[in-house]
């Protein structure tokens, strides 16, 4: 039970911290938050596979059980994703900043220049 | 299936595939070369998309088991009607669109255009032959990091700036897909959508609410695709600010997400589902009405014409899923219909306005009276239709489109919404139309003196182009008959699932030579 407890408090930390931050106004705070919301997707994904401790994902003649394998190709690939896509997106946010000199992510500084 | 036709499947995700990493990798230096294939392949893309669609003619469902691993544990392509359909739909856009860039040379205005188109058509033709969910995210995940770099084509602050919101809400849509696709594999076990068809209409009762919970989460991220209101604030931004040819190939992209709405909405969630049967609909209908209010409206607020034709897109995306949240074979007919018609009808707008603002200079496409400019006699006919064409008066196929959505969602209990919602949207489209056009050419027309002529690339093939799919239009209404007699069959067969899933599971052989 206090895994269970532990995990889904682990993904619903860090959905609300990408959340929030996604909804910031400055470049960097955003692509934190979608790096933190890539996080809980893929913890997401692997707790759907069921929490199972000390379980093979592969074939083993002594193992008593086994642990979902397919949840963890499904999070490899989508971390190969949101990592390719997140040095995208630094990328393009630093190009913007430097051609506009602006890194607000509506192109345009607000009035009190907060994040 | 016979081994032509597995080929022929195969062929349609593999040759854009070889072709945009050869390009990439053999051909950076040569810009001919790489023309020369890239509008190879897009041909190549036609045979191979017109062949298929002649054998899913025949009814059958075809099912390629890729790595021959078996469905359900390995990924399959499944060709259907509605699949072969919009290949086809997709190579001949590409065709034309690649015609237009090449002749008007915006293929040079920056790096890799054509590498990145060729991975573009790859992540479409992707999608819409998947028969795994997971694999529609990665193909979903292939088109977008693909129209990434084409939105971006070119560079300039204005792209740079909707280039950002663009990719970040995309970003934010692919985390909420995982979501969706977590959860239904946590409660059914499979991601084959064939098998998840069967495995959520066997659900027990206690699961429904997670699949529901798990439709409506995907219908989210695919009614971002699509545009649909509230979540169309990115679309008028990025197709604007792009190039024009650029702008023309996306017109296809929003129908993706229509199409992710139709495969899931009938297959998984169809009417076997139990409770969970076309659960989006009640959903998606008010905001697909809401959404062809606000595209419709939208074009007021537009201050150039590819501001217009970017909110037009949203107007006929309002227009087109309205008539697919039915969710009943009458309406679906229809909506695939409009389905070829507005992916052209965008395409086209979206050309004659990149093609107009190539000539007035300084006014670019500025609603602003503005003196002569080259070929403007041409030009204003090719508005006129295009306009026509988008605002769905007769006798193009727009007009032949809405009228059958009007017909097939008569027994829908929203049919008086929709009626309405059409009817009015189009006399608003009629009058944003007339403003503009007559701002653009019967205003400019008092003015003196004429833009001077620059050296244009592709006079004459650009405005080629763009006519070319305004003629696409009127052939799709002369052939009316023929054209939805196929897409009536083509959706008896979306509702009648059974053909699909036997074609995935049934056949121990399936795929196999």
């Amino acid at each position: 039970m206090t895994m269970e407890l532990l995990v889904a408090s682990a993904i619903a930390v860090l959905t609300a911290a990408g959340v929030y931050l996604v909804l910031r106004g400055r470049t960097f705070p955003v692509v934190l938050g979608l790096a933190f919301l890539s996080y809980a997707i893929n913890l997401f994904l692997f707790a759907m596979g069921r929490l199972v401790i000390d379980r093979p994902p592969i074939y083993d003649k002594a193992a008593e059980g086994y642990t979902d394998p397919l949840p963890q190709a499904l999070v490899l690939t989508a971390i190969v994703i949101a990592f390719g896509m997140t040095a995208f997106v630094v990328v393009l946010a630093l190009r913007t900043f430097l051609e506009t000199g602006v890194d607000h992510v509506d192109g345009h500084e607000d009035a009190e220049g907060g994040s | 299936m016979n081994a032509s036709v597995s080929l022929l499947v195969a062929a349609a995700v593999v040759l854009p595939a070889v072709v945009g990493a050869a390009s990439l990798l053999m051909l950076r230096h040569r810009l001919d070369m790489s023309r020369l294939v890239s509008l190879g392949a897009c041909l190549a893309l036609v045979g191979v998309a017109a062949a298929l669609v002649a054998h899913a003619s025949g009814g059958t469902t075809e099912s390629y088991a890729l790595g021959n691993w078996r469905a359900p544990f390995g990924i399959v392509l499944v060709l259907d009607r509605l699949s072969a359909m919009m290949l086809l739909l997709t190579a001949g856009l590409a065709t034309v669109v690649m015609t237009y860039a090449v002749a008007t040379g915006m293929d040079r205005k920056g790096w890799h255009f054509h590498p990145l188109f060729q991975f573009q058509l790859l992540g479409l033709n992707g999608a819409f032959l998947t028969g795994d969910l997971f694999n529609l995210f990665v193909f979903f995940e292939v088109l977008l990091i693909a129209s990434y770099g084409l939105l971006l084509h070119g560079q300039g602050p204005q792209r740079l700036k909707a280039g950002v919101q663009y990719v970040v809400i995309n970003l934010v849509g692919s985390t909420l897909f995982l979501v969706g696709v977590g959860l239904l594999y946590g409660v059914t076990g499979t991601l084959n959508m064939a098998d998840l068809a069967v495995r959520v209409a066997a659900a027990p009762a206690g699961d429904q609410g997670l699949i529901a919970a798990s439709a409506l989460v995907l219908t989210v991220v695919f009614a971002l695709k699509a545009a649909v209101a509230p979540l169309h604030f990115w679309l008028p931004g990025a197709y604007s600010a792009t190039t024009g040819a650029v702008a023309a190939l996306f017109a296809i992209m929003t129908k993706v997400g229509a199409y992710a709405i139709i495969r899931t909405g009938t297959l998984i969630f169809g009417e076997d589902a139990g409770a969970v049967a076309f659960v989006a609909g009640p959903w998606l209908l008010p905001a697909a009405i809401a959404t062809t209010f606000i595209g419709f409206i939208g074009l007021f607020a537009a201050r150039g014409l590819r501001e217009m034709a970017a909110w037009s897109v949203v107007g006929s995306m309002g227009v087109l899923l309205s008539a697919i949240a039915v969710f009943s074979a009458e309406a679906m007919g229809p909506a695939l219909y409009y389905v070829l018609h507005s992916t052209l009808a965008g395409a086209a707008l979206f050309l004659v306005a990149d093609l107009i603002a190539k000539r007035r200079g300084e006014h670019g496409d500025a609603l602003t009276p503005g003196p002569r400019f080259a070929q403007s006699g041409v030009l204003s006919g090719l508005f006129f239709l295009a306009a026509i064409g988008v605002v769905g008066l007769p006798p193009l196929s727009g007009f032949v489109g809405k009228l059958l959505i009007l017909d097939g969602v008569r027994a829908a209990p929203a049919a008086a919404w929709i009626w309405a919602t059409i009817l009015i949207t189009t006399l608003i489209g009629v009058l944003a139309f007339s403003r503009a056009g007559s701002r653009l050419f019967w205003k400019s027309a008092e003015i003196e003196g004429e833009i001077p002529v620059r050296a244009l690339r592709g006079r004459v093939v650009g405005v080629g182009a763009a006519a070319a799919l305004l003629a696409a239009l009127a052939l799709l209404a002369v052939l009316g008959g023929p054209v939805t007699a196929w897409t009536e069959a083509t959706a008896a067969q979306l509702f009648a699932p059974q053909g699909y899933i036997d074609a995935v599971l049934g056949e121990t052989s399936g795929g196999r030579r």
